[in-house]
């Protein structure tokens, strides 16, 4: 048997359902290797002694019946806890302790997973590099100095060193899939309305989804099966029919129309990056599927169309950050000193930034010329996906137009910063479920992601596609365990 | 369009996140760099187009109107900066 931390999900369900380790056992293991990495800043909140008790209490009593049966995951500390400090990356929160849980969590815990803590993350989602954190940088594993990705930084980091078997993320404008394809790892944004929103931490609420985060589709697929949920409390949330993914998940994708958008092809976009998509072309082909080139004519605006509409939302969401019911409060001479210190102390300046954003573009006078503008590109965006889904079952890109930089190599260029999600945006402004996996490395041995497009509720037909590519690609990472102490 | 000192400080009014000059320099900066990358849209024609409202394209469901939380009074002051017994507490606002 594998050292325990450095198997994946399915390897360790396997063996702990043959009672060849024990919950308790796996959960030290990975406590163990959480405690030699601190370096890598992944963790916000342990929750280590509270998951030993919960492991032995599985083992005691186990039920092999459950999908995740006494399998320790972190996750990020975007999602409500309950009895767990939730800081969503930010000083505003780093007292708020809910007194409910994320619907998302409570859906791992039913399955008889096991909470390890709450994993690094930008500041209330906002980033792609996880420098936006009041908690500090995580470093890549990759290697020393390097980002991680964002927003779910703490979460790819975390996983690539094999400090959790598999974590769940949130992805607003390519938070799971830019951290997956910077760390060599797989993660999934499912389709709007399929994973409840109800409890995690908001930032734009018409963007916002929870998915998984692992070490292979296979993994990736199962808990995407135990956390996409109908829920009653999630006004969006959609009943549909949802599958046993992993059950159902097949290779073969023979006949399948694979899409490749002519428009992803960006100026200034690495050699290796365009070699990596021809490869992909190359790959589906040999898969027996089909390729054919489409057009989404309205990519390019995809982006300036979000840096309206998510700034927006968030400047609406955040306006509750206030200091009045929770969170972090600064004394003020009066009632409105008060709000304005305890927002300018409490929010770090990406998160200030957006909401300055939000609050002009929403202001008297703007509204239509930003605000109603980027809703109607929205609609052309999505239209052009529509469009295209008429002769094809997914869509082939790059996941980043980039491999993972350097921390603090873009801090000082929001736009620059901004670009890293051009190829993950389009599919939040859609609502269409999208995948990286990872699909070779660059000449520095950083790993580049593939990303794989569906159409709405298709998961399956998506993890399929994932399935069979990941097979062909046989990706192996290359992490040298440098931060280990 | 370019966002000068006075509208910084005009929208941090708004928004209610205090700034000094030197932060609201920074600010108007940045926010001009962002807003004309933003600006690519108007070479777009969406006069005819209508905007997207909701991804989802469902009906909301109704639901009953019942009360479902019960004495959830300690919970939700729990998380509260400064309360006393059954309230949440601020600064001072009459006089």
């Amino acid at each position: 048997m594998n050292d325990i931390t450095s198997q994946n999900l399915n390897e360790l369900i396997k063996n702990i359902k043959d009672k060849k380790v024990s919950s308790e056992e796996v959960t030290k293991s990975f406590i163990k290797r959480a405690e030699k990495s601190k370096t890598l800043n992944c963790y916000i909140t342990e929750d280590f002694d509270s998951a030993i008790n919960k492991a032995k209490k599985f083992d005691n009593k186990p039920n092999f019946n459950l999908k995740l049966p006494g399998i320790p995951i972190a996750v990020k500390d975007l999602f409500c806890t309950k009895d767990v400090k939730t800081t969503a990356g930010s000083k505003i929160l780093n007292n708020f302790i809910p007194t409910y849980e994320s619907t998302v969590t409570q859906n791992l815990w039913d399955e008889g997973a096991i909470l390890l803590g709450k994993l690094n993350c930008d500041e209330f989602a906002m980033g792609s590099s996880n420098e936006t954190s009041f908690f500090g940088n995580v470093q890549n594993p990759i290697d020393l100095n390097l980002v991680p990705g964002g927003s779910s930084g703490g979460s790819s980091a975390a996983l690539a060193s094999n400090l959790t078997p598999v974590t769940i993320g949130t992805d607003t404008g390519g938070s799971i899939r830019q951290p997956a394809s910077f760390t060599g790892t797989v993660g999934l944004k499912p389709t709007y309305g399929s994973c409840s929103r109800y409890g995690i931490v908001a930032f734009a609420s018409s963007l916002d989804q929870a998915g998984p985060m692992a070490k292979n589709v296979k993994d990736c697929a199962l808990l995407q099966e135990v956390i996409s949920s109908y829920d009653s409390k999630d006004s969006t949330s959609i009943d549909f029919k949802r599958n046993n993914y992993s059950k159902l998940l097949k290779n073969d994708i023979k006949g399948k129309k694979i899409g490749i958008p002519r428009e992803y092809r960006v100026e200034g976009m690495p050699k290796e990056i365009e070699d990596l998509w021809i490869k992909g072309k190359e790959l589906v082909k040999e898969c027996g599927a089909e390729v054919i080139d489409i057009s989404l004519p309205h990519t390019n605006f995809a982006l300036p169309a979000y840096y309206i509409v998510a700034p927006a939302e968030a400047s609406s969401n955040l306006a509750r950050y206030d200091g009045v019911k929770y969170g972090f409060r600064s004394q003020g001479e009066n009632l409105i000193d008060m709000y304005e210190k305890t927002r300018s102390e409490g929010f770090g300046n990406e998160v200030k930034r957006r909401i300055m954003i939000g609050t002009y573009v929403l202001s008297s006078g703007y509204y239509d010329a930003y605000y109603l503008k980027a809703q109607k590109v929205r609609k052309l965006i999505k239209n052009d996906f529509d469009e295209a889904y008429k002769t094809v079952d997914a869509i082939i890109t790059p996941s980043t137009p980039s491999s993972a930089f350097k921390i603090g190599e873009k801090t000082n260029d929001p736009v620059s910063m901004y670009l890293n999600d051009i190829f993950t945006v389009p599919v939040n402004l859609a609502g269409l479920p999208g995948i990286s996996i990872p699909a070779g490395l660059d000449n520095k041995g950083y790993p580049l992601g593939l990303q794989i497009i569906g159409k709405a509720f298709d998961e399956q037909n998506l993890l399929n596609i994932a399935y069979a590519l990941e097979e062909k690609i046989n990706f192996q990472n290359n992490i040298k365990e440098w931060w280990i102490k | 369009m370019t966002i000068d000192l006075k509208t910084v400080k005009h929208i941090s009014k708004l928004a209610r996140i205090s700034i000094d000059d030197e932060k609201a320099k920074k600010l108007a900066n940045d926010l001009n760099s962002i807003f004309e990358f933003i600006e690519k849209l108007n070479k777009l024609n969406t006069e005819k187009v209508e905007p997207l409202t909701s991804i989802a394209e469902t009906t909301l469901k109704l639901r009953i109107d019942e009360v479902k939380s019960k004495n959830i009074r300690e919970q939700i002051l729990k998380n509260s900066p400064d309360k006393n017994k059954d309230f949440f507490v601020v600064p001072k606002v009459v006089e």
